[in-house]
């Protein structure tokens, strides 16, 4: 069985070979390989869930060697994979969400010329997101983690030939490096505190505890913030969260693919994973769940406020995220609840990108929510598994966010004491926050009476129901958000499956689990009616009004991208403005003053060469003069 | 007599000796110059010859007397051609060798 695991992203990766090098003879089928190949990892996948159900809890960890990548003495990398509980959840939701995205993408992108070179660069996305998710090491993880920003580079920047998209692009690469610096710092600090950077020695299991375990304080919590500064830059965390908003120029399914599957949660993976590392550090937890905390607030603010359908998802995918963060923060009471959440946010999320893709496949690619309205008619599907989505990421009652995302509030008031009330507080607002931005997207979406518009060419949008390719994923993602989270939940199934891997503590939290359900769907209601009073009972505006002061500060995202300017774009500015000063007034000032300095002196020295011999007979005279002289001074001393 | 009369002699010829090769442009004025000096010199051996009772000073005189009587010889070659290709003995006009 362990020799399958190559399996999973040898897949994928073959599918990216050829479809990249193969070139426009493969034009015609390109899309089928993609998506075939995705599939079999899937099929893979599952062949190996199976198996791994058929084991014991303590006996469900796989590991394969693959050969010796760089066998040094006293530094030994190995290219090796290990399956536990961890890797399997994260490999059935990357190749299962994958491969439907795939299948979703034949649709989306029939009328693009470049079908197979995207075609290629999903199935690079998966597989560098599972080389990430099966690593045995972190210098292989790191290896996915780059290759995850190379693959989201090529996808957010797709449509390279809008200006735009290249921005945007280049943003996520760039915001991204800062977090895998941070990646590349814990390790370099791993292997000289531990000595090795593979998961074996250092995070150890459940019953012996690896060498993060014996580690002191200081270095230790050094690695736990560094690895989370890397996970800050993959899942958009605050303060690396600029890059997200700008991803949505990429293609739709690729908004999907980032959101729900890759990308986005090798955040939350990597803490996870390092449990260990971060269960010493009690102070970097504190700084995790405050990032969290912090996001998933800060997203939804700016969810509220984008009329941008992608741009309001994609607030709200930070938001989710920093709950998965702030879960993942609070230790082992969090950590399976931050992994459930993960994956029905993986469903619910995937499913309301596609639904929004669907709407802007049958608009002409228009985005402005304010120029959609009653599509529900037009729309019947694409409504229908929207809504189940829309469903699940509020939290309502029985579906898959309601399981997850108590379980976290939960979590987060049983940390105790001040920081419970203000975490559990936090992600309390979150969720009211959360149920009003999407009954907003709902409504102004679906509901009300239309306001689209002939664009400039004359075409008025004929709002159409997409075809088969792209309805049937969105179907089963529908399902997977009504269900998965009962299935998770119910027996505590996931629960059991994970804490092998991830450990699990109860705490004791000041408000029973009734309470913290009730409390949560009173404020879901709230956020709903104050959604319902302000865009469903009155028509919504085309052009937007003005709005208040936080309305006009989240539409520019919470001034992220006029911070980042100021302090980082025009401090760097400053900064090699001024290194340049030195250089050419000090160091060239330096340089080219000695060369003058010389060249001067020599020129003057030249005159003396002026070829009469009697004036170099004056010299010779002065000179012996001068000798003469020195030597009766001296005599003279 | 005192001895160093002739040294204060000596010091005049050589100073005149250097004030010409310094001053004059004649080619055969400046070797004649040149030929004062060495004398001058010569003059100062064998005064401090005399005045240390020693032959030292008295045999560095000749040996300059035979390296002048060779310089002569190869000095007045020199401005002899130089003469003959130039039509003029003026050290000035041989100045090709600067910059």
């Amino acid at each position: 069985m362990e020799n399958l695991i190559a399996l999973l992203i040898a897949a994928p990766l073959l599918g990216a070979a050829v479809l990249l090098v193969g070139g426009r003879r493969l034009d015609a089928v390109g899309h089928w390989i993609g998506t075939v190949l995705a599939a079999a990892s899937f099929a893979v996948g599952v062949v190996l869930f199976t198996d791994l159900l058929g084991r014991s809890a303590q006996d469900r960890t796989l590991t394969q060697h693959l050969y010796s990548w760089i066998p040094v003495e006293g530094f030994q990398a190995d290219v090796a994979f290990r399956l536990d509980q961890l890797s399997m959840t994260f490999v059935l939701l990357i190749t299962g969400v994958g491969s439907l995205i795939h299948l979703y993408s034949i649709g989306y992108m029939e009328h693009d010329e470049r079908r197979r070179r995207f075609f290629g660069y999903l199935n690079l996305f998966l597989a560098a997101m599972l080389l990430l998710v099966l690593a045995d090491n972190y210098l292989l993880l790191y290896v996915g983690w780059e290759g995850v920003g190379l693959a989201s580079y090529l996808l957010i920047g797709f449509w390279q030939h809008k200006p735009s998209a290249a921005t945007a692009a280049k943003k996520a690469f760039l915001v991204n490096r800062v977090g895998d610096m941070g990646l590349s710092i814990a390790i370099m600090l791993m292997f000289t505190t531990f000595g090795t950077f593979a998961f074996g020695p250092v995070l150890g299991s459940q019953e012996h505890p690896g060498l993060a375990g014996d580690a002191t304080g200081g270095k230790l919590t050094a690695i736990a913030l560094m690895l989370l500064l890397a996970a800050c830059g993959k899942s958009a965390q605050v303060p690396l969260q600029s890059w997200l908003g700008d991803a949505m120029e990429g293609p739709t399914p690729v908004s999907a693919l980032i959101h729900a599957a890759t990308m986005v949660t090798a955040g939350v993976y990597l803490i996870v994973r390092s449990a260990a590392i971060f269960n010493g550090s009690p102070d970097a937890q504190l700084v995790v769940t405050v990032v969290g905390a912090v996001t998933l607030l800060f997203g939804a603010i700016v969810g509220c406020a984008k009329d941008d359908i992608k741009k309001a998802l994609a607030g709200s995918t930070m938001s989710q995220i920093g709950y998965m963060v702030l879960a993942a923060g609070l230790g082992p009471i969090g950590y399976v609840f931050a992994i459930m959440h993960l994956v029905t946010h993986g469903f619910f999320k995937a499913g309301l990108f596609l639904g929004a893709g669907s709407v802007m496949h049958g608009m002409n690619d228009e985005v402005d929510m304010r120029k959609y309205g009653g599509l529900r008619k037009y729309m019947p599907v694409t409504f229908a598994t929207f809504s189940l989505g829309y469903l699940a990421i509020i939290g309502f009652p029985g579906l898959s966010g309601f399981f997850s995302k108590d379980k976290i509030i939960e979590a987060a008031f049983a940390k105790g004491g001040t920081e419970g009330w203000i975490l559990g507080g936090a992600a309390l607002l979150g969720a009211a926050v959360t149920a009003f931005y999407m009954t907003r997207v709902m409504l102004m979406t679906f509901f009300g009476e239309k306001r689209w518009q002939p664009d400039e060419h004359g075409h008025e949008p004929h709002p159409h129901e997409s075809p088969r390719s792209m309805t049937i994923p969105m179907i089963v993602l529908a399902f997977g958000s009504v269900f998965a989270g009962g299935l998770f939940s119910i027996g505590d199934r996931f629960l059991n499956w994970l804490e092998p891997v991830t450990g699990h503590a109860e705490g004791d939290s000041p408000l029973s689990p009734m309470a913290v359900t009730l409390i949560t769907t009173a404020l879901l209601v709230v956020g709903v009616a104050l959604a319902y009073a302000q865009y469903g009972r009155r028509p919504v505006p085309v052009v937007a009004p003005r709005g208040s002061l936080l309305t006009r500060a989240a539409r520019r995202d919470l001034y992220q991208d006029d911070f980042n300017h100021v302090v980082l774009v025009r401090g760097g500015e400053h900064l090699t403005r001024s290194l340049v000063y030195v250089d050419h007034t000090l160091v060239d000032g330096v340089v080219n003053g000695t060369a003058a300095s010389v060249g001067g002196l020599s020129g003057r020295l030249r005159r003396l060469q002026n070829g009469f011999a009697r004036s170099y007979a004056v010299s010779m005279f002065g000179g012996a003069a001068l000798l003469v002289a020195a030597t009766l001074l001296m005599r003279a001393v | 007599m005192n001895p160093v009369n002739y040294l204060y002699l000596a010091a005049l010829l050589f100073t005149i000796g250097a004030t010409g090769v310094l001053i004059r442009r004649n080619a055969i004025v400046v070797f004649m110059c040149i030929e004062l000096m060495l004398n001058a010199c010569n003059l100062a051996f064998v005064v401090f010859s005399r005045m240390h009772g020693n032959l030292d000073g008295q045999i560095i005189a000749f040996f300059t007397m035979v390296v002048a009587a060779a310089e002569v010889v190869v000095g007045l070659a020199i401005i002899v051609s130089l003469f003959r290709s130039r039509h003029s003995a003026s050290v000035d006009d041989a100045s090709l060798m600067k910059l």
